[in-house]
């Protein structure tokens, strides 16, 4: 939650209510879950280690004063790293999805970089489980967790040509979706 | 391997009409291979400029969506087409500029052909339809039997070679067609969706089968839309809109199993 928040801070200083709105769109019905409180827990988290600063209250025409916070150095640079970095092979969807919103919301990296990146770190799994599907017995144990493992980055891997469709077309910025 | 290079050796030298790429080059090669469908303004770029090597003894994966030029550009590759623009080399030959004739010759005896739905002959028995492209390359018929029984025994069909296809299931009539498709020690085997009409079970045959044949050394290009198929590759080459727009070198066997648990690192 936190690296999400600070994400869509890149883009310009906001206060807790504007980004919790912005989380919602980007995930759907998947956000109604998502605690209220929780990008506030956030915030109050990121500014204690630093890496956003309360900027100002601004007055909202009815209702409380908000906080507005914005990034430090030190969230910038939080922010770089966590879209650098790999998730992992069996990774959280969401939170790839959100990288990818973050990614195009504050132009600190390209959405199909990170889509190509993902694809061949999942290709690499895919070939070292589907390698050891082959050699195992698939009615055993241990080949059905492998066949289980094998499915699911099949899976993650079909997902990553939709993004690859979706945000092509988007083409937010570069060189255009003239691929897609 | 061996014996495949030297046959393929004296071919070639005999040829002598192209310039030999020497063993070490690729098997395969395309250069700037383009492919256009229609005419005026419903013209499409199936294949679009695409370059690729293809080094002796590689599993290639092509994928890609539905109409991205995968099968287009193996059937370049093969020449069962011909390009637009670009060359094909096969075995450091030119193949793009030959005669029907000569194509046709070169491609019964070079390239080795396996189809999503088999392409085998109804009427004919499973060693039947394995001996038939060395009996039209000119084997004798007793070559023929001999080298058809030892791929059916390589691919696990000893015992079903009189029966006829449609007494046998999808994965050993697909086992019929790669045993087929070998019968003439082509330099590649051109597989397209070869396991698109396969279970799981028979899939998990199939690419067994081309594992055991990549540890002989036989040159391999695979078109699939499955990524579990392209798993087993060397190498991956996406292709979108007929040009490749990754190409991943895959290196499996190093049990690197527990990372993809977090349970290493």
């Amino acid at each position: 939650m936190q690296d999400v928040v600070l994400a869509l801070l890149v883009k310009r200083p906001s206060h807790g209510y504007d980004l919790r709105g912005r989380l919602l769109a980007a995930l759907g019905p998947l956000g109604e879950t998502l605690n209220a409180g929780q990008v506030y827990v956030a915030l109050t988290r990121l500014e204690k280690t630093g890496l956003v600063v309360r900027e100002r209250e601004d007055a909202s025409a009815r209702g409380p004063r908000r906080k507005v916070y914005a990034l430090t150095e030190a969230g910038r640079e939080r922010v770089a790293g966590w879209l650098a970095e790999p998730a992992g092979p069996l990774a959280e969807v969401a939170e790839f999805h959100l990288k990818l919103v973050a990614a195009a919301e504050s132009g600190m990296a390209e959405p199909l970089a990170l889509v190509e990146a993902r694809r061949r770190e999942l290709r690499r799994s895919l070939a070292e489980a589907q390698h050891a599907v082959l050699i195992h017995d698939t009615d055993s144990e241990a080949g059905l967790l492998l066949e289980g493992v094998a499915l699911r980055l099949q899976a993650d891997l079909r997902w990553l040509e939709a993004c690859e469709r979706t945000w092509s077309a988007r083409a937010p910025y570069g060189e255009g979706g003239e691929n897609g | 391997m061996t014996t495949r290079g030297s046959r393929w050796g004296r071919g070639l030298s005999r040829r002598g009409d192209t310039r030999d790429q020497t063993a070490a080059g690729p098997v395969l090669r395309a250069v700037g291979l383009s492919r256009v469908y229609g005419e005026g303004e419903s013209t499409v770029l199936a294949v679009d400029g695409v370059d690729l090597d293809i080094p002796s003894g590689q599993t290639l994966a092509v994928t890609g969506p539905s109409g991205c030029g995968k099968s287009t550009l193996l059937h370049l590759l093969g020449g069962l087409d011909r390009p637009d623009e670009g060359e094909v080399w096969l075995g450091g030959q030119r193949i793009d500029l030959l005669g029907e004739r000569a194509l046709a010759r070169l491609r019964r005896r070079a390239v080795g052909f396996v189809h999503q739905d088999f392409h085998l002959m109804d009427e004919l028995t499973a060693a039947e339809n394995v001996e038939l492209p060395a009996l039209l390359a000119g084997d004798s018929p007793r070559t023929a039997r001999h080298h058809a029984a030892a791929l059916l025994d390589r691919v696990g069909l000893a015992d079903r070679d009189r029966h006829l296809p449609s007494e046998l299931s999808g994965g050993q009539r697909q086992r019929v067609a790669i045993a087929r498709a070998l019968v003439n020690e082509p330099l590649v085997v051109l597989a397209d969706e070869p396991t698109g009409n396969l279970d799981t079970a028979a899939t998990h045959d199939v690419l067994r089968l081309f594992a055991d044949l990549r540890a002989t050394g036989q040159t391999l290009v695979l078109v699939t839309h499955d990524e579990r198929v392209a798993a087993t590759a060397d190498r991956v080459v996406s292709l979108r809109d007929g040009a490749p727009t990754e190409d991943t070198p895959l290196a499996a066997g190093g049990s690197q199993l527990g990372a993809l648990l977090g349970w290493e690192g």
